[in-house]
């Protein structure tokens, strides 16, 4: 008898397929970046049956939700812009589809030739989770085994705000409409619950499914709420806070990582009395620096006063 | 979680969709002439990728997940939004200057 998770499977895997082509193929761009935000909320449900529950979250909250309204902001700054011609079959582009199709085959026979068995870490990381000062092995790997990694994901967060505030200045009237009082409700009462939520994500991450980027993402989402809402206008004046906001997560972390390097204990080696205060530490002040930056990203310009000579140049 | 009896076929099942989507997103990114579709299909190799190396975490002996693969797969997901944030910063402000608005 065929399981019938299996057929659930196959049903998804060709849903994703279709829709990634979707994604490419629609004519309206409105919806193109719908069609994208359903294809990555149906792989974060393709990563929950692989058992990655973490990877799920992030993908939903980060992936396809800080993502999807980045595009969203896009498309409305871009209006009344047409979308190119559709794809002519021309030689280039023939000779690209094949080349692609070819790489795509050679995917398929490495997958389905690679041994099942072969080395693998979780063995390891399994030894060593008594010592890492959290019982979720995710995130033990995350603040502790590969915290390097994790400390510079925090710093290219921080590149892409340097350089968004960079290409793009000034205080401006924002395109983005008013909404209406029904959104300005939904808002009031969504608010209090995504504070509760992101918090729970970053707490709960010791021990299941959750974290730093996750809760930063929920919490990020309250601060799109109130950029969408004009509860909060980002003015020149913010700018020194918000910069601290950004930067503190970095910091902080950078900081705990070579203080803790004395001793005879390398960088990142956090004394095992101690390794799950610090861990939570940084993950409490790296979620500050996630959700101020997602936010800031989707407002995207520098709030700086533009004399009216800049502003007419 | 009783996974080890299913788990073969949904990791080649997810497997597959995984390269198949990464091969969608190559051919969009080389051949698409708007920039923001364009952005969207490198996302899409993006998501691709992600979905071979959470299949890879299931390729080990153990009957658990390596959670390494799965920590890499989160850092990469905040890199591409940092990267498609500042994509689509560059796009709106090329757009700004073509027509013109400096806003």
């Amino acid at each position: 008898m065929i399981d019938v998770l299996i057929i659930f499977d196959l049903v998804l895997a060709l849903a994703i397929i279709a829709i990634a082509a979707g994604v490419l193929v629609l004519r309206d761009a409105f919806a193109m970046i719908v069609c994208f935000v359903v294809f990555g909320l149906l792989s974060a449900l393709a990563w929950v049956r692989l058992a990655a529950p973490d990877v799920a979250l992030a993908e939903a909250a980060i992936g396809t939700g800080v993502t999807g309204a980045l595009l969203l902001k896009t498309l409305a700054h871009l209006r009344g812009r047409t979308l190119s011609a559709p794809l002519r079959m021309d030689g280039p582009v023939l000779a690209n589809a094949s080349l692609c199709a070819l790489a795509t085959l050679a995917g398929i026979g490495a997958l389905l030739a690679t041994p099942i068995g072969g080395p693998g870490l979780e063995g390891l990381v399994a030894q060593n989770l008594l010592a890492s000062g959290v019982e979720h092995p995710v995130t033990a790997v995350l603040l502790n085994y590969r915290a390097f990694d994790t400390l510079m994901e925090v710093v290219v967060l921080l590149v892409a705000i340097i350089a968004v505030w960079s290409v793009e200045r000034g205080v401006t009237r924002a395109p983005a409409p008013v909404m209406g009082e029904v959104y300005a409700g939904f808002a009031r009462l969504i608010l209090p619950a995504a504070v509760i939520v992101g918090v729970y994500l970053l707490w709960v991450g010791a021990i299941a499914p959750g974290g730093a980027f996750q809760g930063g993402a929920v919490l990020a989402a309250i601060g799109l709420i109130l950029l969408i809402t004009r509860a909060y206008t980002p003015l020149p004046a913010h700018r020194g806070a918000a910069r601290i906001a950004f930067v503190i997560g970095t910091a902080l972390f950078a900081a705990v990582a070579l203080f803790v390097a004395q001793g005879g204990r390398a960088t990142f080696e956090y004394p095992a009395a101690y390794a799950k205060s610090l861990i939570l530490i940084i993950e409490a002040v790296v979620t500050i620096s996630i959700a101020a930056t997602l936010a800031a990203l989707f407002h995207g310009r520098e709030p700086v006063a533009v004399t009216v000579r800049e502003a007419r140049a | 979680m009783n996974l080890d009896a299913t788990m073969p076929d949904t990791g080649v099942i997810f497997g597959l969709a995984g390269i198949l989507v990464f091969g969608i997103g190559l051919f969009g990114a080389l051949s698409l002439r708007d920039s923001l579709r364009r952005v969207l299909a490198l996302k899409l190799c993006g998501v691709g990728a992600s979905f071979i190396l959470i299949v890879a975490a299931w390729r080990g002996p153990g009957l658990a997940a390596d959670p390494v693969p799965h920590a890499l797969v989160i850092t990469g997901i905040v890199v591409m939004v940092s990267a498609t944030a500042v994509a689509l910063a560059l796009i709106r402000r090329i757009h700004s200057l073509e027509n013109g608005r400096d806003d």
